[in-house]
């Protein structure tokens, strides 16, 4: 089974990143394909890189970036969600005239189009949110 | 070449209070790109975002219904709007803006884009969707 | 076709189980995940809303907030994530009711 998932919240304000990264681990461990993690509204903070949980408490995006890493997933933040809420890689900062990026390892910004291929392409999307 | 799909963008909150309404509508422009067949579902506090005179100035939020209208510019023309939430609310059809599409087939005949539609009959297009988005 | 609806909230803060309940065909499955799996206890006022219908729970989110299966209405199906993605394969759909 070939796998769209949609994240829609933050980490630890819902629980709903840490449900699709259950969900995203048991599909993969069946042998399912996972196509894209797309995060879109308030998900695109799964991709921030500088959190600081407790010690004691799950690192979430990081949690995100060893999986990306483990299964080479394609975890894509929305950009019209990321600019609104400040999340920057190389090519936005250059677009957008930012000193600074802020963007974890694993993920990539991107158009809304990569959700939608993503239905075009995959057998199932799930949507995780709020 | 890849078979087309049936898109149903489902829309079930409230509009000003999150933002889940106006990103859903952007998700649904940007698809319109890509030449799926789309239909688009306003349920439970969904068909709020549909009412006529938003004015949004006073709460200093753009105000993003004429976007509604401008759907069947897209070829969106399927607008589900479930009864049953209409009138648990409160609201008749009267209350919406009147969406309309201009049908290329039939001279550009303006037709109406909302489909008013109960409960259980939405439950039968919903089941006829292939891919189901939700915000 | 077959739809799995998923229902994340509880009934007693949200109306998307009652909307999930409402609008579920004949041949669907219901699936209680997170906050949603209050909606399973038996004794609950919203508990009526599951009859007649095939419902399973995520268990890892019932053992998260302390209510026991014995708590819940009979006949749900307690699964885990690996049963989770086993109901996304098997039915044609996934609605989720957030």
């Amino acid at each position: 089974m070939k796998l769209t998932i949609q994240i829609n919240e933050g980490p630890y304000q819902h629980q709903s990143s840490d449900t699709a990264y259950f969900f995203i681990k048991a599909a993969l461990e069946k042998g399912h394909e996972i196509f894209r993690v797309f995060f879109y509204h308030d998900g695109v903070h799964n991709g921030t890189r500088l959190t600081t949980p407790p010690q004691d408490d799950r690192h979430i995006v990081n949690r995100w970036s060893e999986l990306a890493q483990e299964h080479n997933l394609d975890m894509v933040l929305c950009v019209a969600a990321a600019q609104r809420r400040g999340l920057v890689d190389d090519g936005e900062a250059q677009r957008n005239g930012k000193d600074a990026t802020n963007i974890a390892p694993g993920f990539r910004i991107s158009g809304l189009g990569q959700l939608i291929e993503g239905g075009i392409q995959s057998d199932r999307l799930v949507v995780f949110g709020d | 070449m890849s078979d087309i799909k049936k898109f149903m963008y489902i829309n079930r909150k409230a509009p000003y209070g999150t933002i889940y309404a106006w990103e859903s509508l952007e998700v649904v422009l940007i698809g319109a790109a890509f030449e799926q067949d789309v239909s688009l579902a306003f349920m439970d506090d969904g068909v709020f975002q549909l009412t006529k005179g938003q004015d949004t100035k006073g709460i200093g939020m753009k105000n993003f219904s004429p976007t509604y209208s401008a759907l069947g510019d897209y070829e969106i023309n399927k607008i589900y709007v479930e009864k049953e939430s209409l009138e648990e609310r409160g609201l008749t059809l009267d209350d919406l803006q009147h969406l309309v599409w201009e049908d290329e087939d039939e001279d550009y005949a303006e037709k109406d884009s909302i489909r008013l539609v109960s409960r259980a009959e939405l439950a039968d297009v919903l089941a006829g969707q292939d891919v189901l988005f939700n915000f | 076709m077959a739809m799995l609806h998923l229902v994340n909230k509880s009934p007693y803060d949200a109306c998307s189980l009652n909307t999930a309940a409402t609008i579920m065909k004949d041949g669907d499955r219901l699936l209680l995940i997170e906050d949603g799996v209050y909606g399973a206890i038996k004794a609950g006022k919203a508990a009526g809303l599951l009859n007649g219908l095939q419902v399973s729970v995520l268990g890892p989110d019932l053992a998260a907030r302390g209510i026991s299966q014995d708590k819940l209405v009979d006949g749900v199906d307690i699964i885990d994530y690996a049963g989770f993605v086993d109901l996304v394969e098997a039915n044609d759909q996934v609605q989720s009711w957030l």
